[in-house]
Formats: structure tokens, sequence, C-alpha cells
């Protein structure tokens, strides 16, 4: 982006996904995992998706770098990264975004490292891909990665391989090879899930960390609301392939405004609550493979449900109810 | 480098069994390299003087219906069996585990398309097609290594196109793709290595299986032919004098055909274990 533009330019938002729909054609039915999705996001920026798992979070990062399986069609919407109309670019173009402009980490580090290759040279794989270091550079650099994801011994460490390490440093490698470009935005797919409490918090403020001293926009899929809390800048809450709310992570939490947000709030555990007292969500995800699916996914789970939740057509976003609270 | 040779080593010292096919191995390797120059006689010279004696101290393992000793026959015959053998498996290994992988990799037509190659192939007797393509081409030891190679196709495609097919969706695979590789260049750089291991035991079976082949077709009279020395037509002259009473003229082939496939079959899993880096600890 240009700067000192004279006129105070509408500068588009890095990521943006605009009424994304997408649908999954098997043989036991057509899955429509997504519909009229929208999602923005800044540059620097911390967003965190939420929901339950089937709810359509993973489908959606994958579709933002179209890694979609053969049987996925997408039926509307555009997304666009940095001025790209990813949907239509050419398979060359996305090669060259991924890995180098969108990175992505994911839960399970353990089995998303290549079992025999050592790190090291798994962080040399994604530089020789992406940039133009010279052979005899590629060493330190990895080794820089390394120690740049606080690994302690990192010599000694690049010729380790991922069976030798604990899933923590799994992670800690996985997030090195994510950066080794300097991308501009990072996917976060539960990154956490997996590694044991006091291993999560150093690995996310790790990340965290690291995406802001590189003014890094970062997607944070989980269903830790509470993880979502605190490190995102704004949270976007997913159902059933809806986004159904988004608002700054404060705001939500103090006043969520649709019913399955604040379903999902109430049934945190806290630290002085009891499981007894824990509330749950009623109810499963709608099977998404009907032909009729009713306007509102969440109405079936919904306390404050009426007829017409079925039939009429939602308000857009913030918050995508008939009766909010 | 130098923590492979260790891990070699390890491997070695760590399984007696495989330390002894390694050095069964080494010496079948020497006996195919040096075989003309350490073999006492000279395998091809007859001499009706001496036909058919009993091992002694000039000729441990015997002479045969022309006089030869059979222990140069036997040392000389090495290069020639290993050759065919090895020539015809790295030529199915080569050509079955792209096939394989592809297949593996990308489902759809080219599975179904190379699958059923597989399954033609598999669908005759192996010995008898293998019969037919040399009886078909030509009997040279260029078409012995051709029909062994066709032969042993099918095994190499399944495995590779079934450790292939499991490894698809793995996370590194997914992780891979993320960070901007090719199709090809996923299978080629991340999902292939990772299946080596697995080939590995396939392809050292596959060695005595190649031996036993090239030796059964020259058994048949098919395949090399006298006077060369190789152990299958070595098998063949001396069974027609078991009957009379001189045992040594095919049991001493016979035995080193036997003890070359039992090698390659102990050797696999040694193999194995040295590709695959989990067993360095």
């Amino acid at each position: 982006m240009g700067d000192g533009g004279v006129e105070a330019a509408y500068i588009p938002p890095l990521l943006e996904v605009m009424d994304l729909s997408l649908e999954f054609r098997t043989r036991s039915g057509t899955v429509h995992a997504l519909q009229g999705i929208n999602l923005s996001v800044e540059r620097g920026e911390t967003v965190g998706i939420v929901g339950e798992s089937g709810s359509g979070k993973s489908v959606l990062s994958f579709a933002i770098l179209r890694i979609l399986d053969a049987s996925a069609r997408v039926t509307s919407g555009t997304v666009s990264f940095a001025g790209m109309d990813m949907l239509a670019a050419s398979e060359h173009a996305l090669r060259e975004v991924r890995g180098r402009e969108i990175s992505m980490i994911f839960q399970n580090p353990r089995t998303a490292l290549n079992p025999i290759r050592r790190v090291g040279k798994q962080i040399e794989d994604v530089l020789g891909t992406h940039t133009s270091t010279l052979r005899a550079d590629m060493k330190q650099r990895a080794i820089e990665a390394l120690a740049g994801v606080r690994i302690p011994d990192p010599e000694r460490r690049y010729h380790a391989y991922p069976f030798e390490l604990s899933g923590g440093q799994c992670q800690r490698v996985m997030i090195a090879l994510a950066l080794a470009c300097s991308p501009q935005l990072l996917i976060a797919d539960e990154p956490t899930t997996g590694l044991d409490v006091t291993t999560q918090a150093a690995i996310m403020t790790l990340a965290s960390g690291l995406a802001r001293e590189r003014r890094m926009a970062t997607i944070l899929i989980t269903h830790d609301l509470a993880l979502a809390s605190e490190y995102c800048d704004r949270i976007v809450v997913m159902h059933a392939g809806h986004v159904v709310e988004t608002a700054p992570t404060a705001e939500l939490f103090r006043h969520p405004r649709h019913p399955y947000t604040a379903r999902l709030i109430a049934s945190t555990p806290g630290p002085t609550q009891g499981i007894d007292t824990l509330s749950s969500i009623p109810g499963n995800l709608p099977d998404l493979r009907r032909g009729d699916l009713p306007s509102c996914r969440f109405h079936a789970r919904c306390d404050r449900a009426k007829d017409d939740c079925v039939s009429r057509p939602l308000p857009s976003l913030p918050v995508r109810c008939l009766y909010p609270l | 480098m130098n923590a492979t040779l260790r891990h070699v080593r390890y491997v070695a010292t760590e399984n007696p069994v495989t330390l002894g096919a390694f050095l069964l191995f080494s010496f079948f390797v020497l006996l195919a390299l040096l075989g003309p120059w350490i073999a006492p006689y000279d395998a091809l010279a007859s001499n009706t003087e001496a036909a058919l004696k009993p091992p002694s101290a000039a000729h441990w393992f015997g002479t045969d219906s022309l006089g030869r000793d059979i222990l140069s026959r036997i040392v000389v015959a090495a290069r020639l069996d290993f050759g065919i053998a090895v020539s015809a498996v790295a030529a199915s290994f080569a050509i079955g585990s792209a096939l394989g992988a592809l297949a593996g990799f990308f489902g759809g037509w080219a599975d179904r398309i190379i699958g059923r190659v597989a399954d033609t192939i598999m669908a005759f007797p192996l010995f008898v097609l293998a019969m037919g393509i040399v009886a078909a081409l030509g009997n040279t030891v260029a078409n012995i290594v051709l029909a062994t190679a066709i032969i042993n196709l099918p095994f190499y495609i399944r495995v590779a196109r079934a450790e292939v097919n499991v490894r698809r969706n793995a996370g590194y695979v997914e992780a891979a793709r993320l960070a901007g590789n090719s199709d090809l260049r996923v299978l080629a750089l991340h999902v292939f290595p990772n299946v080596l291991p697995p080939m590995m035991v396939q392809i050292s079976l596959n060695m005595g299986w190649a031996i036993l082949n090239a030796a059964g077709l020259s058994f048949i009279g098919l395949g090399v032919r006298p006077p060369q020395a190789e152990w299958g037509i070595m098998v063949a002259e001396g069974a027609t004098y078991i009957i009379s009473g001189e045992w040594w003229v095919a049991l001493f082939p016979g035995a080193v055909l036997m003890l070359a496939v039992f090698t390659f079959n102990l050797l696999g899993d040694g193999l194995r274990d040295i590709m695959d880096p989990r067993m360095r600890t």
C-alpha cells in the first residue's frame, strides 16, 4: 500500500470473504457446509473464529487458501486477499500465496511434520520454495527460525527428527515453518489442541508475540472461548456453516447478542463453577444435507425461536438473529 | 554421514541376524565383483579325464560331467545371477513404485487403470508368464531381466499404492500443500521418502525371487544357455546325475542358490531399520 496518498482512500482489509457459500457433493447428499459467510481481517489484527465441532471453521480456513476436496463446490461469494481474487486465481498463483503470504498451523503438530525429515531441513524446504535464500545461508536461516520460536539449543535441534521432540516443541517448529517467509496472515487452526495447559499458554504467547512484532494478521480458530478471549481483538462466532455474530472481544463477552453466543459463553466452565451448574446447549447441529434448511440454523436449539425464524431472511452481521438478546 | 554409518553399525550389532545377513550379502557381492579372479579354475575349461569327480582337496565341490570345476563355476556365476536379479528388481522398483505412488496419491482414473494393469499381470501364473515372455522375445539375458521385471511389477505397484494411499491425507502432506507445494512435489519430496522403508523389505524379498526366477528359467532351458556358468543351469545339468549317485553336481549350486535367496529374505528387515530414522534412538 502506497503511503502519503492524497485522498483518504478506502483501504480494503487484508482478507475479505464476502457471501461465501460452499457445499460438498457426497454420495449421501449435498452438504451445505458454508452459507453466506462474511469475514474480514485487517492488517495486524487477531480474529478468533469460535464454534462447536462441525460448524465449518476449518472448512472456511481451507476455502480461504482454496485447498478443497474434489467434492467441494463454491456456489457463491468471493475471497480476496491483499487485492487478489483467491477463488479465480490460477493454481500457480495460489501456490505463491500459500506458505509465503498466508501460512497455517494446526492441531496435532506431531503429525503435521514429516516424520522422516530433520526439522531443520523442513524449514529449508519452505525457504527454498518461496525465497531466494542462497544455499549457503539456508542452514543459518533455519537455525535463526528455530531460535525465533525460542527453541533451546537450535543448532542441535536443527538435526532433530520430529519424533525426538515434544509436542510443544513440534508446534514451535510448525510456527517457525509457518513464519519462515514472513507471511501477512497466519491461520492457526486449533493450535493448542492436544497440548497440555502450560504448553498451550507458552505457544499462544509465543504466537501472539511474534504476530505483534511482525504486524501480522492472525485468524485463531478454536472452540476454546477462554483462549479466544485472551488473544483476539475480535471474535467471529460460527454455527452450522453460518457466521452468527461478530463483535470486538470485550463487547462480545460483556453483551452477547446472538442466543447461540450467549449459550456458548454460559457453557464455558469457570474456576469457581461446579460441573453441575455448567449449562449446556441442547440438541445437535442440524443435518446440513437437508434440502429445506431453515433460514436460521440454530432455531431448533434456541429457546427464543419463533415460527418465522424458519422462513424469514436473517438480518446481516453483526448479529444474524431476528430476535437478538 | 557419520551419523548414518553409526546408525548402520547400531542396527547391525543390535540384531545378530541382520549382521549375519549383511555379512552374507557382502560375501555374495564380493563373489559377483571378483568372481573370475578368485575362481581356482577356468569355469569353462573342460577336462574329460577329471569328469564327475567327487569333492576332493583339488576340487572342493567336485567336477561335473565335462570335468569342469563346480566351485569355480559357482563363483563365476554369481555375477550373472546377481546382475540379472539386481537389474530386474531395479527396473520393477523404479517403474512399479512410480506407478503405484501415482495411483495411490491421485486415485481416480489413474488408480483404476494402473490397478487393472497390475491385476492383469497377476492373473497369469507368474512363472509361466515369464516363460512366455522369454520364449516369445528370445533367449537372451536382457529378455530374462525384462521378464523378471514385468512379473515383479505388480508387487511394487501394490505396496507403493497402499503405502502412499494411507499417507495421502497425513498432516504433513496437508501442511506441505498449505506451504505452497505442488501435488507432484508433495508426492516426491514428502510422501515417497516415507514409503521407502516398507518398500525396502519388498525390494529385498524380491531379489530372492528374482534370482530364483532367473535360475528357474535357465533350469527349464529358457534363458541363459550352456556352457555359460549359471546356478540354474548347473542344477539342471546335475539333476540327471543325482540318480546315478553324483549328488555334488546339483547339490552345491542348489545350496548356494538357496543361501542367496535366504540372505535377501533376512536382509529386508535390516535395510528397513536403516532407512527409517525412527529406529535411530
